[in-house]
């Protein structure tokens, strides 16, 4: 009786020791998790998740305090990438934060432009040049489709355009089967 | 909308699978010569339950009926089942292997070409396993005219013991048992000059067809040599050692469903391997494990069940055996 | 002559129906009543145009700059008068629309002033530029610069002239090999001069022996060390790939280039057209294209670059009951979305289909695995494999089973016995590989510079801090010093005084806004029509009524931060690019 406990005791302390070892020797730097969320979400930093950025999103989704269907942009496959990422089950994007819309870009009515700089500062990528009093315009790769630069303008002057399909950025469509007519 | 190429080979799965029923047809014949016109009942009720079944089958699942049937998949099945099955087998059991096989063993599984286990292979081992008695009564060649043979298999009395028998490997089998020397065995009457008398000739017939399929390219040589060649070579490693207790390589390359097996169940494209390296560590594998079944396992002869376990390694040998890739060094694959 | 040959895996024998057009001599096209000039010659680069409309150019003359690392210049193919420049759908799968610039032909094809030049003569950097000036790219179709393919000139010792023409239906490179084998052997030269190489070997599928013969005779009787070889007729020998190994033994793998391995390949047009770019001056503005297929009269043409190919087809004369037109041979090409498309450089031929021709293929069966496809394939893959991992949009197992060393050559889905669309999976699921790289690079830019600004404005905010309690701890010690004794409280007074001088800062920075604003006259108020100025005054009238003024309609807008309220002045007022994200946060409903 005294030796099984002993035994029992033993192995208790070994496995203890081992997982105790295991724990700081493999322990990882940061937070890994919250990287592979935000590598998935699509750095719009457009805020509709309400929060303040992809990565506090991506925190958030760590923490436990979001939910994954809260990104507009990210679409329903950034939800299924996140849903498969964290095991969990896939949801439709929640209506609260938003609907998918094709990937679009901020232009700037030049014409109208009165140079306020409150684009500028609303920008989240740094994707507006131009100065206080001289025109703005968008750097068109550069620009997420965020919307955040719509609000802020006093004169109405930027609007949102679709994105066109150039000969760089066609695809090639998935394969056509007629062969599922149903009998 | 599909794009190129523009032209298409007259290729078709009809066309391969028409080429496999006709490439079992010398070894048909031979059966027909030798054993009896029984089979051909057998064949015309497998092939009549297995269009049955397929057609069902595709209907519960909303499927298009016709181009499934068409394509003759469900024939191959049913006839390299009855080929399988000893026969004066009664009609019943055909139907149910038949209808295992289509409907469980290939559609659910997705339907053709997503079954990972042979499906006359899965049938016939579930026949052995459920009827051993009745799977094992096979009549001597000639020994049983067509009305005997149509009686039993329409269900007649089957208390006929004294004119059915068991195969070569099953007499061979017993007679070890009964701690007697292959030679003596195999101067038995079920044996002729070098597997069961008779089905020697029907080996040859299935070999005639192995080869058909072999020049028309519908088979390609790795699996067929793969297997016969493990099969004789292990048999022949055990003959060497000790020739009175196991049979010649010849004896097992003749003897059981050896030919038909390497030409057209071993060479199942669905279920088995695909890359040249994985087909002859599948095929190999295959004639292993059926030696090793043949000679120490419960059962005579042991090709299906080495089928399916071989089945089940496919995907680790396909993975494991990617080819190179032009311009890449070997095994330097990401 | 007794090279010893090496031979690619897989490959198929095709019906090549190539004696329909190969007999008839190539044959001038008529010019058409407008070219159609594409800026832009391949999918990767656009060349920057210099002509606008109305102007008059002259055969040859520059139209398009060459741009960037793959660019080349563009030429007026013939002399005329630019109509327009403008978007017109292009040679391309997607039929997408391009910049190109339209010319009148004048009829007179006048050329511009040619200077040929001798390779020799100058160094070689100036010869690749005199080929990226003459708009020499590969004519095999991928319209690839071929300045840039002659690399480094250092390390290749062989020149692979690529006459193998593998597609089926078309001749053009056979009848070029017929009619102009010393241009070609001329071009080879030069290009192996260029390059430094030590061999030329010219690669023939043997299903050509009259271009074999004519190429044999022109090579006699060059000095240069050029070896006509005549190779077994197996699709796609004419991959460049391919005939790399059959005539060498080495394999060049995906995304390496030939000058790796000491092996370079040109196609024969391409060759010509370098032996035009330097012997006459001549930049390239035409090529040869096939018509074949469901036509009355098929043959090879010499088609000035911008040709619709509606207007090519009449030559031909479809016949009535031709349903598609495909652009390229019938196991690469593609069909045109729309006839106005001209001919590029890289266009070899234009084929009729009919359904007879071409049948439609037939509903595509489960994949039954039976290896057809991987017997088939040059690449040595495992098509069905890709296949799979395609159809289920698993790209990242299709990439690890080495999806991009495919070479589109539909092999596979010629012999698919379940007629599986095999490449279409293939294009589809390398597009879609392509577009998440191009997402994932994008995403990853925007969250650099996301991060970089958010620390900037941290850094911002750090350093006005920093200058403000500096400034504040100089006016406490001023103050300290000038009202020594009589100020009550001066620790009090300091922040007070410091408000108040902020506010009548503000106060003064509006008073100039206003004033500027007042001096700043609206741009379009001038040369307005009568009803305009009516329009306007009414409006004015209007707007006094509720009360607006004319300087007063910028305070409607929100309040700039650079403007705080006194509410905000006592904490430290934002900087000049301050922080945004309170605002933008609000803002949001």
């Amino acid at each position: 009786m005294l030796t099984a406990l002993l035994i029992m005791a033993a192995i208790a302390l070994v496995l203890g020791a081992a997982l105790g070892f295991a724990s700081i020797r493999f322990k990882v730097v940061g937070d890994p998790l919250v990287e592979k969320i935000d590598a998935i979400l699509p750095q719009t930093q457009c805020g509709q998740c309400g929060y303040p950025g992809c990565k506090p999103y991506a925190q958030a989704i760590a923490n436990g305090e979001a939910d994954i269907n809260q990104c507009p942009p990210g679409g329903e496959e950034g939800i299924r990438k996140l849903a498969d990422l964290l095991g969990r089950e896939f949801k439709p994007l929640s209506e609260e934060f938003g609907v998918e819309k094709p990937k679009a870009v901020a232009r700037i009515d030049e014409q109208t432009c009165i140079g306020c700089t409150l684009c500028i500062q609303a920008c989240p990528v740094d994707a507006i040049v131009g100065a206080a009093k001289q025109m703005h315009t968008v750097v068109e790769p550069l620009c997420t489709g965020c919307e955040l630069c719509v609000a802020p303008c006093p004169v109405d002057c930027i609007t949102m355009e679709p994105v066109a399909e150039t000969v760089e950025t066609w695809k090639w469509k998935y394969p056509v089967i007629e062969i599922r007519k149903r009998a | 909308m599909i794009q190129s190429p523009y032209i298409r080979k007259p290729a078709s799965v009809q066309r391969v699978m028409f080429t496999v029923l006709l490439a079992l047809t010398p070894g048909i014949a031979a059966y027909v010569w030798q054993v009896g016109a029984g089979i051909l009942v057998n064949l015309a009720i497998a092939s009549a339950t297995a269009v049955a079944a397929e057609a069902l089958v595709r209907r519960l699942r909303g499927r298009p009926i016709a181009p499934a049937i068409g394509d003759l998949s469900a024939l191959v099945t049913a006839w390299l089942v009855v080929l399988c099955f000893p026969p004066i087998v009664p009609w019943w059991v055909t139907v149910v292997a038949v209808t295992l096989a289509i409907a469980a063993v290939k559609h659910l599984y997705g339907g053709l070409g997503q079954n990972p286990f042979n499906p006359a292979m899965v049938a016939y081992c579930a026949m052995i396993v459920a009827f051993p008695s009745l799977m094992s009564q096979w009549p001597p060649a000639g020994g049983l005219d067509f009305a005997t043979q149509l009686d039993l298999i329409l269900g007649g009395a089957r208390n006929l013991d004294a004119i059915t028998g068991a195969t070569a490997l099953d007499a061979l089998r017993t007679g070890l048992r009964g701690a007697e020397s292959v030679d003596a065995i195999l101067r038995q009457p079920p044996f002729g000059t070098l597997g069961g008398r008779g089905w020697e000739w029907i080996a040859a017939g299935y070999l005639a067809g192995g080869l058909l399929l072999l020049a028309l390219r519908v088979i390609t040589w790795h699996m067929p040599v793969a297997f016969l060649a493990t099969l004789a070579a292990t048999a022949g490693a055990f003959w060497l050692a000790n020739p009175a207790q196991f049979a010649s390589p010849l004896f097992h390359l003749a003897s059981g469903g050896a030919m038909l097996a390497a030409f057209f169940i071993v060479t199942d494209p669905v279920s088995g391997a695909t890359t040249p390296l994985g087909k002859i560590i599948f095929a190999a594998g295959i004639g292993l494990i059926a030696y090793l079944i043949r000679a120490f396992g419960a059962f005579p002869e042991g090709i299906a069940f080495a089928v399916l376990l071989m089945n089940l390694c496919v995907p680790l040998i396909d993975m494991k055996t990617q080819p190179r890739v032009f311009g890449h060094r070997r095994g330097k694959s990401p | 002559m007794t090279k010893r040959l090496h031979r690619f895996k897989g490959g198929v024998d095709l019906d090549y129906h190539k004696a329909e057009s190969a007999g008839v001599p190539i044959r001038s096209a008529p010019l058409p009543p407008r070219l159609i000039v594409p800026l832009r010659q391949n999918a990767r680069s656009v060349a920057h145009g210099i002509v606008t409309a109305g102007e008059h150019v002259l055969k040859g003359q520059r139209i398009g700059e060459a741009e960037g690392v793959l660019g080349t210049a563009v030429h007026a193919p013939t002399s005329g008068t630019v109509i327009e420049v403008t978007e017109h759908p292009m040679a391309h799968p997607s039929g997408l629309d391009t910049h190109c610039v339209v010319i009148e032909p004048d009829g007179d094809e006048r050329w511009v002033a040619l200077e040929p030049l001798d390779h020799r003569s100058i160094d070689r950097q100036s010869a690749l530029n005199r080929l990226r000036e003459a708009g020499v790219v590969g004519l095999g179709g991928a319209a690839f610069p071929s300045h840039v393919k002659l690399g480094s000139g250092t390390g290749v010792d062989t020149v692979v002239i690529n006459g193998a023409e593998c597609e089926p239906w078309i001749t053009c490179d056979d009848r070029l090999m017929r009619e102009r084998a010393d241009q070609i052997l001329a071009g080879a030269a030069i290009l192996s001069d260029l390059i430094g190489a030590k061999r030329v070997l010219v690669g023939i599928e043997d299903n050509k022996p009259e271009a074999i013969a004519a190429m044999r005779a022109a090579a006699a009787a060059q000095a240069a060390p050029i070896e006509i070889v005549a190779i077994p007729t197996v699709y796609p020998a004419g991959g460049e790939k391919q005939l790399i190994r059959v005539l060498t033994g080495i394999e060049i793998p995906h995304g390496r280039l030939g000058t790796d391995f000491g092996v370079q390949c040109f196609n024969v047009g391409t060759a010509a057209a370098v032996h035009r770019a330097f012997a006459l001056g001549e930049p390239l503005v035409s090529r040869i294209v096939t018509l074949a297929g469901n036509v009355e009269r098929p043959g090879n043409y010499e088609v000035l670059i911008g040709t619709p190919v509606a207007s090519l087809l009449e030559l031909a004369e479809p016949r009535a009951d031709t349903d598609r037109y495909i652009l390229g041979g019938p196991m690469m090409g593609f069909a045109l979305p729309d006839l106005s498309v001209p001919v590029i450089k890289g266009t070899n031929c234009v084929l009729s289909a009919s359904p007879t021709l071409f049948p439609r293929s037939k509903p595509p069966l489960p994949c039954i695995r039976c290896g057809e496809c991987a017997r088939a394939c040059p690449a040595e893959l495992q098509p069905f494999e890709l296949y799979w991992f395609a159809h289920s949009r698993n790209f990242g197992k299709a990439q690890e089973y080495h999806l991009f060393d495919c070479i589109e050559c539909g092999c596979c889905s010629y012999v698919c016995p379940s007629h599986i669309p095999l490449v279409d999976y293939y294009r589809y699921a390398k597009s879609e590989i392509w577009a998440r790289e191009r997402e994932t690079r994008a995403a990853d830019g925007a969250r650099e510079r996301f991060e970089f600004r958010n620390f900037r404005q941290e850094r911002e905010k750090a350093e006005k801090a920093a200058k403000l309690a500096a400034k504040a701890a100089e006016t406490k010690a001023k103050l300290a010093q000038t009202e020594t004794a009589p100020a009550p409280a001066p620790t009090e007074a300091a922040p007070q005084s410091e408000d108040d001088a902020k506010r009548a800062l503000i106060a003064a920075a509006l008073e100039r806004a206003k004033q500027q604003k007042a001096a700043a006259k609206p741009k379009n108020t001038e040369d307005l029509s009568a009803a305009t100025l009516a329009e306007i005054a009414e409006i004015e009238a209007r707007r006094k009524a509720l009360g607006l003024s004319e300087g007063d309609a910028g305070d409607v807008r929100p309040a700039l931060p650079t403007l705080p309220g006194p509410t905000t002045a006592a904490t430290p007022p934002a900087p000049p690019g301050g922080d945004p994200e309170p605002l933008a946060r609000e803002d949001r409903p």
